[in-house]
C-alpha cells in the first residue's frame, strides 16, 4: 500500500489539534448563524416594506455583501478598521462580524424571496377570516415562509461553515491552517502526508455539515 | 405591521448614528498605532508574528508549540525585554498588513529584505542569508548554468524566486514547472531533469535528506538576508533589536540557534554561509 501519511495524524497531539482546529471554524460559523437566522428574518421583513428608503438601503447592503469576495471584506473589518478607526478586534471577532454580515445579508434575501412567493390569495383569505396583519403574519405566512426557507437556508449555512477556511489569513488557526502546520511540519519526513491529511479535513468537513443538514432535514419532514 | 416598520428603522438609524459617534471619538485617540519599547515591557507581552507552517523555520509542532529557527530568535527577544512572548500565525502575503496595523510588535517569519518591503516597513539588521540553490545528481554534477545542453531541463516550483530568476536571466533554459514541493520532489527523483533550482536552504536540504544528490550551485543570484521587521517609524524598538543583535553576535547566538533548528535539516556545512552573527554580513 502506497505511504498516505495516515501516521502523520496520530502524532502527538495532531488529531486533537485538527479537532480544535474544527471547533475553532465551527464556533465562527454557528455563532453567525445565530445572528443571522433572528436579524437575516428581521431584515427580509423590511426588506419587502414599501418603504422607499429602506428598500434602497438593504438593496445596497445586500448587493455591496454580495459583491465583496468573503476575504476582502475580512481584510477590511480586520485591518482596515485599525487603519482608519483604530480598532483592534482580534481575528475572531472580525471573522464573526464578517459571516454575521454575510449571513444577515442572504438570509434576508432569502426570507424576501421566500415571503413574495406567498400567493397573495393566502393574504386575502386571512383577511376574510377577519385575523389582523400581526395575525396573518404570525399564523399564516411565517409558518409557510420558514418551510419554503429550510432547504436554502442550509444550503447558506453549510456554505458559510466551508468558508471559514479564509479566517487563516487574519491569523485564525482553524482545521485548515492546523493541517497545513501538520503538512509542513512533517514535509521531509513524510512528503507525502498531505494526501492524508486532506481526506482528515475533507471528512471533518463533511461530518459538520452532514449533521447540520439532517437535522435541517429532520426539522423539513417535522413542521412539513 | 407598520407601526412595527417604523420603530425598527428609527431604532436602525439611530444605531448608525451612534456608531459613527463612536468611531470619531475612537480614532482621536492614539497617534502612532505601534506600542513603542516601554509600552511593550509595560504591557509585559510582546506580540511577534511568526510563520507556522515554514518548516523548520517557524512551526508548530505535533505538541502543538511553536518551534524553529525564528522562532527560537523570537523567545530569545522576549526573554532579553523581559515580556512573555505571544505567537501571531502570520501568512506570507499579509505579514507587512501585521505591522501596519500595529497588531504584532515584530515579525519574524523568514522576511528577506526587499527595497519594495522596505518602503512600508523598518528592517532590523540581518540575521540570516539566503540566495537561490541548484541541486543535480552525483553522476551529474551542474556547477555552472553557462553552456547548457538545451535536451536538459531543470525543475521549478511555480512562483518561486527561482523561476522568476531563471526566466529572466537564463531564458533558453528549459524548466519544467510544478505546484508543490512533493510533485517537483518526485519527478526530479524519477530523473526527469538534470537539476532542480530552488531556494539554497531547500535545496541543500534536500541533498542531505536524499543520497546521490550534490548542491553544485549552494548560491546563485543576488545575495539577499533575512531580518526582523516592525511597524514603520518604531524606532525604540528598533535600535533595542539592532543592539541586541550586536550583544548576542558576542556569544554566537544565531551559530546556537542554528545547532538546535537547522542543522538536522541542513548540515554542519552551511552554518557559516547561511547565518549572520551581529546583524553584520
Amino acid at each position: 500500500m502506497p505511504d498516505l501519511g495516515l501516521d502523520v495524524l496520530f502524532k502527538g497531539s495532531n488529531f486533537l489539534r485538527l479537532l480544535e482546529g474544527l471547533s475553532e471554524a465551527a464556533k465562527i460559523s454557528l455563532i453567525a448563524i445565530a445572528i443571522s437566522i433572528p436579524v437575516g428574518l428581521l431584515v427580509g421583513v423590511l426588506m419587502t416594506s414599501k418603504n422607499i428608503i429602506l428598500k434602497v438601503l438593504f438593496r445596497v447592503y445586500l448587493e455591496t455583501i454580495r459583491i465583496m469576495p468573503q476575504l476582502v471584506l475580512l481584510f477590511i473589518v480586520f485591518f482596515g478598521t485599525t487603519k482608519t478607526l483604530g480598532w483592534k478586534l482580534d481575528g475572531e471577532t472580525a471573522s464573526i462580524i464578517v459571516f454575521s454580515l454575510w449571513g444577515v445579508a442572504e438570509m434576508g434575501d432569502l426570507v424576501r424571496g421566500s415571503l413574495v412567493s406567498i400567493p397573495k390569495h393566502q393574504y386575502e383569505s386571512s383577511k376574510a377570516l377577519g385575523l389582523s396583519k400581526n395575525q396573518t403574519f404570525l399564523y399564516v405566512i411565517i409558518p409557510q415562509t420558514v418551510r419554503r426557507m429550510i432547504p436554502l437556508s442550509i444550503n447558506l449555512i453549510t456554505r458559510m461553515i466551508k468558508t471559514t477556511s479564509l479566517v487563516l489569513m487574519i491569523g485564525v488557526v482553524e482545521v485548515l491552517k492546523v493541517a497545513q502546520q501538520i503538512i509542513e511540519a512533517n514535509r521531509m519526513s513524510s512528503p507525502n502526508a498531505a494526501f492524508g491529511v486532506f481526506l482528515m479535513v475533507f471528512l471533518l468537513y463533511f461530518v459538520l455539515c452532514f449533521v447540520i443538514s439532517s437535522i435541517a432535514g429532520m426539522l423539513e419532514k417535522r413542521w412539513s | 405591521m407598520k407601526t412595527f416598520t417604523k420603530v425598527l428603522a428609527t431604532a436602525l438609524t439611530a444605531a448608525i448614528g451612534f456608531s459613527l459617534v463612536g468611531c470619531a471619538a475612537n480614532s482621536s485617540e492614539e497617534d502612532h498605532i505601534y506600542r513603542t519599547l516601554d509600552e511593550i515591557q509595560e504591557s509585559g507581552v510582546i506580540n511577534i508574528g511568526v510563520f507556522s507552517d515554514k518548516y523548520p523555520f517557524g512551526y508548530v509542532d505535533e505538541n502543538g508549540s511553536y518551534q524553529g529557527y525564528d522562532v527560537y530568535y523570537a523567545n530569545r527577544i522576549a526573554e532579553d525585554l523581559g515580556v512573555e512572548v505571544n505567537f501571531v500565525s502570520t501568512e506570507a502575503a499579509s505579514r507587512i498588513e501585521y505591522l501596519e496595523t500595529g497588531r504584532v510588535d515584530v515579525v519574524l517569519a523568514n522576511f528577506t529584505v526587499t527595497a519594495e518591503r522596505e518602503e512600508v516597513v523598518d528592517f532590523a539588521n540581518p540575521y540570516m542569508n539566503v540566495a537561490l540553490g541548484i541541486v543535480s545528481r552525483e553522476d551529474n554534477v551542474i556547477t555552472s548554468l553557462d553552456n547548457w545542453n538545451p535536451d536538459d531541463s531543470i525543475i521549478v516550483i511555480s512562483g518561486t524566486t527561482a523561476e522568476t530568476y531563471l526566466i529572466e536571466n537564463y531564458p533558453d533554459i528549459p524548466l519544467q514547472k510544478f505546484d508543490s514541493y512533493a510533485t517537483a520532489k518526485e519527478a526530479f527523483e524519477n530523473g526527469t531533469s538534470a537539476a532542480w533550482a530552488n531556494d539554497n536552504t531547500e535545496v541543500i536540504a534536500f541533498a542531505i535528506e536524499n543520497e546521490g544528490y550534490v548542491v553544485g550551485i549552494p548560491s546563485l543570484g543576488s545575495q539577499d538576508t533575512i531580518a526582523a521587521a516592525v511597524t514603520s517609524g518604531n524606532e525604540s524598538l528598533l535600535n533595542w533589536l539592532n543592539d541586541e543583535l550586536v550583544t548576542l553576535g558576542t556569544e554566537d547566538f544565531f551559530h546556537a540557534d542554528y545547532e538546535a533548528t537547522l542543522i538536522d535539516v541542513y548540515g554542519a556545512d552551511y552554518e557559516d554561509e547561511l547565518v549572520v552573527e551581529g546583524g553584520v554580513i
